[in-house]
C-alpha cells in the first residue's frame, strides 16, 4: 500500500500500459493471433497517431485549465482545406498544409482570445467555435471532397519497421511540446495558470499568453490531424471529426493519462500512454472481432476505474500516525 | 525609505483609506495594527500595486512611485506576503519562488540554477531543512511560510511587507518566523509587519502605527506602548474587556460527552469528557492533532477505537450528519472553503445546516434569523447580500448563526478567531461564555494560547496525536508550552 501511494500518476498509467499489452497479448493469442507480431504492432501505433496529436494539444488546453470541444470539426476543415487546395497535384502539397495550419491555428488564436479575454470557459467557447465551424462544414460540403496526391498519401502509408511515419511524426511533436512544457518559461506559466490563475498574475505573469498560447497548439495539433486524415482518406471530409468523437475521446485520453481535469498539475508523458491504452483496447476488440459497441464499455469502465483511483490517491495524502499493529505505545509520554 | 504621504482610497465610493501617513526606515519592523476593516489590507494591497489609489503619494528613497501591477513593485524593491498563500501547491519550491522570472540558458528554463539559487535563498533565511526540489503541497504551513518569504526576498526587496504572517503559525513555528525577520532586519531591510497578535507586535516591532476606520490614529515607538494602550487606540475600550468573565449563573453541569481511549489513524488514547457549561481549551501544535480531535467528535475523520457517549448514552459519531442529529456543532478552522458558500446569501448560509438536516424546522428557524444575527452584531447590507462581501469577523459571526440555529449542545470550535478583528473576536468570546452559561458544553481549539488561557475553565493539550495533559485556567504560557512540545527544560523564551 506505501509503494502503491509513492507512484505517481504516470506510473500508474504505464502499470496499466503494462497489464493491457499482457492481456493483449495472452488474449489475442488465445484467439490463435498474434499480438505482438510486425504487423499488428504497426496497427496498433497506427491507431495511436490520430488520437495522439490531438490529445497532446488537449493536455495543454486542460493543464491551463481550459477545455477545447472544437477539435473535431478543426480536423474535418484540415481535412478539407488540404485535399481542396492539393486537388491531386504534388505541387500543391505544401500550400494546402500551409493553408490547412494556418486556419487551424486561427481558430485555436479565437478559441484563446475568447477564453482568456472575455473570460468565457473553454467548455463554452469552444463548443460555439466548434459549432461554426461545423455549420460552415455542413453548409458548404455536402461529402467528401478534394483528393490528395499519392506523394502525400505516403506519409499516412509507410513507415520505417513497423512503427508508420505518422506515430513517428506524432512523437516528434509531443518531443516538442515536452520540452515546452517542462522547460521554457511559456511551459512553467502553463502549469501556473492552470493552477492558480490569482497566484499567477500576482507573480506577474501575462496570464493570456499561456492560455491563447494554449488553445493554437492545440488547434494546430488538431489540424495535423485533419492532414493525416486525409493522407490516409485520399480525400478531405466534412463528417471524419465528428465521426471519430476526438474531442470526449482526447478529453479521456489525458485525464486517463492523470492530468486533473480541473487543470494545474499532468504530464504529456502520461497522456501518451492513455492514448497507447485507448488503441490497444481498440486493437484487441478488432483483432478479435468483438462487437465494436462493447469497445466503447471497455473504455468507460477503464476511464472511470481510472480516475477512481488517481482521486482515491489523491484523499490518502495524510500520513497515517497511528496505523493497526505496528503501534507501539510510549511509555515515557505519560511522564510529561 | 519608504514615505507615504495623504494616501486616500474609496471603493465605491465608501471611504476605506483616509490621508494615511506613514515612513518606513530601514532595518526597521513597523507594525500595522487596527481592526479588520480598519484599512491595513488595503493599504499593504496599494503599496503592492494591487489596487491604485485615489489621492497622495508613495515615495521610495525620496522618489515617488507609481505601481498598477504587482510586479512594478516588485521590481522597486517592494515585496509583499500576503495572507493567503500565493503558492501552486503542486508545482515545486523552486519553481514557486521563481514562479514568473525563471532563469534561462538560451531558450530553456535553467532548472539547476533556479534550484541552487532557491537553496542560497533559503540559506540566507537560516533554512536548510526545505529542497528546492520538493513540491510546494507536501510541506507544512509553516515550511510554506518561508517559502512565501523566500520568494518575496527573492526580488531583491528592500521592503517587505507582510500581512498576518503567523495566522497560521503555532509555538516554534513564529519563533522561526522571528528569527527571519529579524535576521531581514539585521541586514537593512525595512519591514512593515501586520498583525492582530498583540504579542507579536510588541516582541517584533520597533514602531506601531494605529489605524481606525482608514486613519491613522497614531505612531508610536513600541516602547512606548504597551498592550493596554494599544487595544485602547485601536477599538477605544480598555483591555480588561478583552476577554469577558463567567456569566453569573454558569454553572458545570453533568457530563455531555465522554470520550475513553478513544483513537483513529491520527489520534491515540483520548480521553476526554466535557460537561455542560464548560468551557475546555485544547492547545498544542500545528499537526498535534487537535483539529483531528474536534473532526473525530464530528464524525469527519470518526473515532475508529474507544468508547464515545453523549449525554451518558453510547455515541457513534459516523458522520457529520449523525453528529449534528445528536446536538454537536463544529465550527471549523477555515470558514472559507469549510464553514459558508461564498457565492450564498447571509440568509441561506445561516440557514445552511437546518435546512439540510432538520428541514421541518427550517420555516421557525428563518423568522429567527434576523434575530441571531442582530444579537451578534453581524453587519451586512441586508439577508440577501452574499457573504463573501462580509469581512471576516461577519462571516464568523453568520458561520456561528449558522450552527446557534440548530440549537446544538455541544459545540466545537477550531480556531474561531483566526483572522477577525479584535472587536469581533469580542462577540465571538461574549457569545461563548453565553453558550456556557445556558448549559451547553464547549471545546475550543485555539493557537493563541492568550486566548486559551483567558477563556477556558480547563486546558487541555496535545502532541503527536495523543492528550500529553490537562491544566488548570491559571497556568502560564510556557506551562502549555512545554506539554505542547515536550520539552522538559524551561523554554528560553525572551
Amino acid at each position: 500500500m506505501n509503494a502503491f501511494s509513492r507512484l505517481t500518476s504516470t506510473h500508474i498509467v504505464y502499470l496499466v500500459v503494462l497489464l493491457t499489452f499482457v492481456a493483449g497479448t495472452v488474449l489475442v493469442g488465445a484467439a490463435g493471433r498474434s499480438f505482438v507480431s510486425a504487423g499488428n504492432i504497426s496497427a496498433v501505433l497506427t491507431g495511436t497517431s490520430v488520437l495522439g496529436f490531438i490529445a497532446i494539444g488537449q493536455t495543454l488546453v486542460i493543464l491551463v485549465g481550459s477545455l477545447d470541444l472544437s477539435v473535431p470539426y478543426v480536423v474535418s476543415l484540415a481535412s478539407l482545406l488540404s485535399a481542396g487546395i492539393m486537388a491531386n497535384q504534388p505541387g500543391n502539397i505544401l500550400p494546402g498544409v500551409a493553408a490547412a495550419l494556418l486556419v487551424s491555428a486561427g481558430i485555436g488564436l479565437v478559441n484563446g482570445l475568447v477564453v482568456s479575454g472575455l473570460k468565457v470557459h473553454g467548455f463554452i467557447a469552444t463548443l460555439g467555435t466548434g459549432l461554426i465551424v461545423s455549420g460552415y462544414l455542413a453548409t458548404n460540403y455536402k461529402g467528401s471532397a478534394g483528393q490528395t496526391p499519392v506523394a502525400f498519401r505516403l506519409v499516412g502509408a509507410t513507415g520505417i519497421g513497423p512503427v508508420p511515419v505518422s506515430t513517428l511524426i506524432m512523437l516528434a511533436c509531443a518531443g516538442a511540446v515536452l520540452l515546452m512544457l517542462t522547460r521554457t518559461r511559456l511551459g512553467h506559466h502553463m502549469y501556473a495558470v492552470g493552477g492558480d490563475i490569482r497566484v499567477a498574475r500576482m507573480s506577474g505573469i501575462q496570464t493570456g499568453t499561456p492560455i491563447v498560447a494554449a488553445h493554437v497548439i492545440c488547434s494546430l495539433m488538431a489540424g495535423l490531424a485533419g492532414l493525416l486524415l486525409a493522407a490516409r482518406l485520399g480525400v478531405g471530409s466534412p463528417t471524419i471529426g465528428a465521426q471519430g468523437g476526438y474531442d470526449l475521446l482526447s478529453i479521456a485520453a489525458v485525464v486517463l493519462g492523470g492530468t486533473l481535469l480541473s487543470g494545474g498539475k499532468g504530464s504529456l508523458v502520461g497522456t501518451l500512454g492513455g492514448v497507447l491504452i485507448f488503441a490497444m483496447i481498440d486493437n484487441i476488440m478488432s483483432v478479435m472481432q468483438i462487437n465494436p459497441f462493447l469497445k466503447d464499455v471497455v473504455r468507460g469502465i477503464v476511464i472511470v476505474v481510472a480516475v477512481a483511483v488517481y482521486a482515491r490517491r489523491r484523499v490518502a495524502r495524510r500520513a497515517t500516525r497511528f496505523g493497526h499493529h505496528e503501534h507501539v505505545r510510549n511509555e515515557q509520554e505519560v511522564s510529561a | 525609505m519608504l514615505t507615504v504621504t495623504g494616501l486616500s482610497k474609496s471603493f465605491f465610493g465608501v471611504p476605506v483609506l483616509e490621508d494615511v501617513t506613514l515612513r518606513l526606515h530601514a532595518g526597521e519592523v513597523h507594525g500595522l495594527v487596527g481592526e479588520n476593516g480598519a484599512g491595513k489590507s488595503t493599504l499593504m494591497k496599494i503599496l503592492a500595486g494591487v489596487h491604485d489609489r485615489d489621492a497622495g503619494t508613495v515615495e521610495i528613497d525620496g522618489t515617488p512611485v507609481e505601481f498598477h501591477h504587482p510586479t512594478q513593485a516588485h521590481t522597486a524593491g517592494l515585496s509583499t506576503v500576503f495572507q493567503e498563500f500565493n503558492l501552486l501547491p503542486d508545482r515545486t519550491v523552486a519553481e514557486n519562488v521563481f514562479l514568473g522570472r525563471e532563469p534561462r540558458r538560451g531558450l530553456l528554463v535553467d532548472k539547476r540554477a533556479m534550484n541552487s539559487m532557491t537553496s542560497a535563498l533559503l540559506e540566507d533565511l537560516g533554512i536548510t531543512s526545505i529542497r528546492p526540489t520538493t513540491t510546494v503541497g507536501s510541506l507544512s504551513v509553516a515550511q510554506q511560510q518561508v517559502v512565501e518569504i523566500a520568494k518575496a526576498i527573492s526580488y531583491d526587496a528592500r521592503i517587505v511587507s507582510m500581512d498576518e504572517p503567523t495566522a497560521a503559525l503555532a509555538g516554534p513555528e513564529v519563533d522561526l518566523l522571528y528569527a527571519i525577520i529579524r535576521r531581514l532586519r539585521a541586514r537593512g531591510t525595512a519591514i512593515l509587519y501586520v498583525s492582530h497578535r498583540l504579542k507579536e507586535i510588541f516582541d517584533l516591532c520597533d514602531t506601531i502605527t494605529v489605524l481606525k476606520d482608514g486613519r491613522v490614529v497614531g505612531t508610536e515607538p513600541a516602547s512606548a506602548m504597551d498592550d493596554a494602550a494599544l487595544v485602547r487606540m485601536m477599538v477605544g475600550r480598555p483591555i480588561s474587556a478583552y476577554f469577558p468573565e463567567e456569566l453569573p449563573g454558569t454553572a458545570v453541569g453533568p457530563a455531555l460527552l465522554r470520550i475513553e481511549g478513544g483513537g483513529n489513524d491520527q489520534l491515540d488514547a483520548v480521553d476526554l469528557t466535557l460537561r455542560a457549561g464548560e468551557i475546555v481549551g485544547v492547545a498544542g501544535l500545528q499537526g498535534s492533532g487537535r483539529t483531528e480531535l474536534v473532526e473525530a467528535v464530528f464524525g469527519v475523520h470518526p473515532f475508529t477505537r474507544g468508547r464515545l457517549e453523549l449525554d451518558g448514552e453510547p455515541y457513534t459519531a459516523s458522520s457529520p450528519r449523525q453528529a449534528v442529529r445528536r446536538g454537536v456543532a463544529l465550527i471549523t478552522e477555515d470558514r472559507k472553503s469549510q464553514g459558508l458558500s461564498l457565492d450564498q446569501s447571509v440568509l441561506d448560509n445561516a440557514l445552511g445546516v437546518i435546512r439540510s438536516v432538520f428541514p421541518r424546522r427550517t420555516a421557525a428557524a428563518r423568522k429567527e434569523v434576523p434575530g441571531v444575527l442582530s444579537s451578534l452584531e453581524v453587519v451586512a447590507r441586508d439577508l440577501d447580500q452574499e457573504v463573501q462581501y462580509l469581512s471576516g469577523g461577519n462571516q464568523q459571526k453568520v458561520v456561528l448563526a449558522k450552527w446557534l440555529a440548530v440549537d446544538p449542545r455541544v459545540v466545537l470550535l477550531d480556531e474561531p478567531t483566526r483572522g477577525i478583528d479584535v472587536g469581533a473576536k469580542i462577540a465571538v468570546y461574549d457569545l461563548m461564555r453565553r453558550l456556557a452559561a445556558e448549559g451547553k458544553a464547549i471545546l475550543m481549539v485555539s493557537s493563541e494560547l492568550p486566548e486559551v488561557l483567558g477563556m477556558s475553565s480547563r486546558i487541555v493539550v496535545m502532541r503527536d496525536g495523543r492528550i500529553a495533559g490537562e491544566l488548570p485556567p491559571d497556568s502560564t504560557e510556557e506551562q502549555v508550552l512545554q506539554l505542547a512540545t515536550g520539552a522538559r527544560t524551561e523554554r528560553a523564551t525572551r
